[in-house]
């Protein structure tokens, strides 16, 4: 049986990339190193300022709200309800009971009620794929959120294996534009506040044995929208490269952050935005509707459209065997 | 020995007394998408799973 590295009792969990073997409290003091780590090395945040977590129910942003929450930091979290189904109501229901538990100050805000539309109908009324329709959505409203209540920063649970896969995504389109932003923390102008991602140096297979240590529930089934997207092909990618040199998903990013990132910086030049007309957000084009204010104006004089619908055939069957054939819904 | 797998959420019986890993391996599961929870307790990838355990595998892997 494998022992811990640092005290030599039994280990909870084995982590490939440091070639060693951890028990749960080292293995938490391990994760709140990394954490501090990225926030000291990027410069993502003092103790002093008031922090608005996007949590979305997940193993990531759960673990992090917990992480910042026991290193003494003041953080609020925000959940938007994106109205995928049956997945966006268990979702609801674990983060309003993880800040119920804690006694932490959850926002919300429900696509449906405020803006009259969901992620389903966004993405068959804009004819965007539900990912985009869904990003572009979560990043708006999260901005303003966070502007609104005053936050200094806003945290989000993107974990090395995301950005990661962003970063390898982005590099085989040279998309340089994309490239530039991808910072772990973005300082404040041009009318956003500042954003930060301090889990940048952890996995996602550590964030889901920390929920597991700390005994937090989450949801562990997947958005229906996800399947087949091309983020997961891209982790698919870099799995697979990583089963045979533990670790090289870890240099390929924090790598890229240390010396790649500084020469885009310097090289590429981006215009200042302007407000958004209707809504007052910082958007690229002058006297014109910000990019969620098109989508919301599209999306809601939409009919409602059920999840199911706009999933391909593979994401169908993927989500009725996770959640069971609607009625009069079948394939036939 | 069952194991409850998750998305969907689903259970299979397979042969108990050996490691974790062997058990990941039969079921085509990857250990660095997997965790291993066993009677509760999250476990590394040496643990000999017995024949009476509550055994739960878990994915890790995230599109969002
Ligand atoms: S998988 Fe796509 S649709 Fe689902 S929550 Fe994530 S970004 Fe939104
Ligand atoms: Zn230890
Ligand atoms: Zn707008």
């Amino acid at each position: 049986m494998s022992k811990c590295r640092s005290c030599r009792e039994p280990a909870v969990i084995d982590l490939p990339r440091h070639n060693a073997n951890f028990c749960a409290e080292h293995f938490i003091q391990l994760c709140l190193r990394q954490m501090r780590r990225a926030i000291e090395d990027f410069s993502m945040f003092g103790p002093s300022d008031r922090l608005l977590v996007a949590v979305s129910g997940g193993k990531d942003s759960l673990a992090l709200w917990d992480m910042l929450h026991m290193e003494g930091y003041s953080a609020d979290g925000l959940y938007v309800g994106l109205g995928i189904g049956e997945y966006s109501d268990e979702s609801g229901r674990i983060v309003r009971q993880f800040a119920a538990e804690r006694g932490l100050v959850l926002q919300e805000i429900d696509l449906r009620n405020e803006y009259g539309f969901d992620i389903p109908t966004a993405s068959r009324a804009t004819r965007r794929v539900p990912c985009s329709a869904c990003g572009l959505s979560k990043r708006h409203l999260f901005d303003d959120a966070a502007k609104r209540g005053g936050y200094d920063v806003l945290v989000t649970g993107h974990n090395l294996d995301d950005e990661a896969a962003v970063l390898f995504g982005n590099t085989l389109r040279w998309d340089v534009e994309y490239l530039r932003r991808q910072s772990p923390v973005l300082p404040a102008g041009g009318g956003f506040g500042r954003k930060a991602k301090p889990l940048v140096r952890l996995t996602e297979r550590e964030m889901a044995a920390w929920c597991v240590v700390r005994g937090i529930d989450y949801v562990i089934e997947e958005c229906p929208m996800a399947i087949g997207n091309r983020h997961l092909a891209y982790k698919e990618a870099l799995a697979g490269i990583e089963r045979s040199s533990p670790g090289v998903t870890a240099s390929f990013f924090l790598g890229y952050l240390d010396r790649m990132a500084p020469l885009l910086a310097a090289a590429v030049e981006h215009d200042d935005p302007v407000p958004c007309r209707r809504c007052g957000a910082p958007t690229s084009a002058e006297g014109e509707d910000c990019a969620f204010c098109r989508l919301a104006t599209t999306s809601s004089s939409h009919d409602p459209v059920p999840v199911r619908v706009v999933l391909d055939r593979r994401g169908r069957k993927a989500f009725d065997e996770q959640w069971g054939v609607p009625e009069g819904e079948s394939d036939g | 020995m069952i194991v409850h797998l998750r998305q969907p959420r689903r259970e299979v019986d397979v042969r108990g007394g050996r490691p974790a890993r062997a058990v990941l391996n039969e079921l085509g599961l990857a250990a660095e998408g997997h965790i291993v929870i066993c009677n509760g307790t999250l476990v590394p990838s040496d643990t000999v799973l017995a024949e009476g355990d509550q055994v739960e595998i878990r994915p890790v892997v995230s599109g969002g």
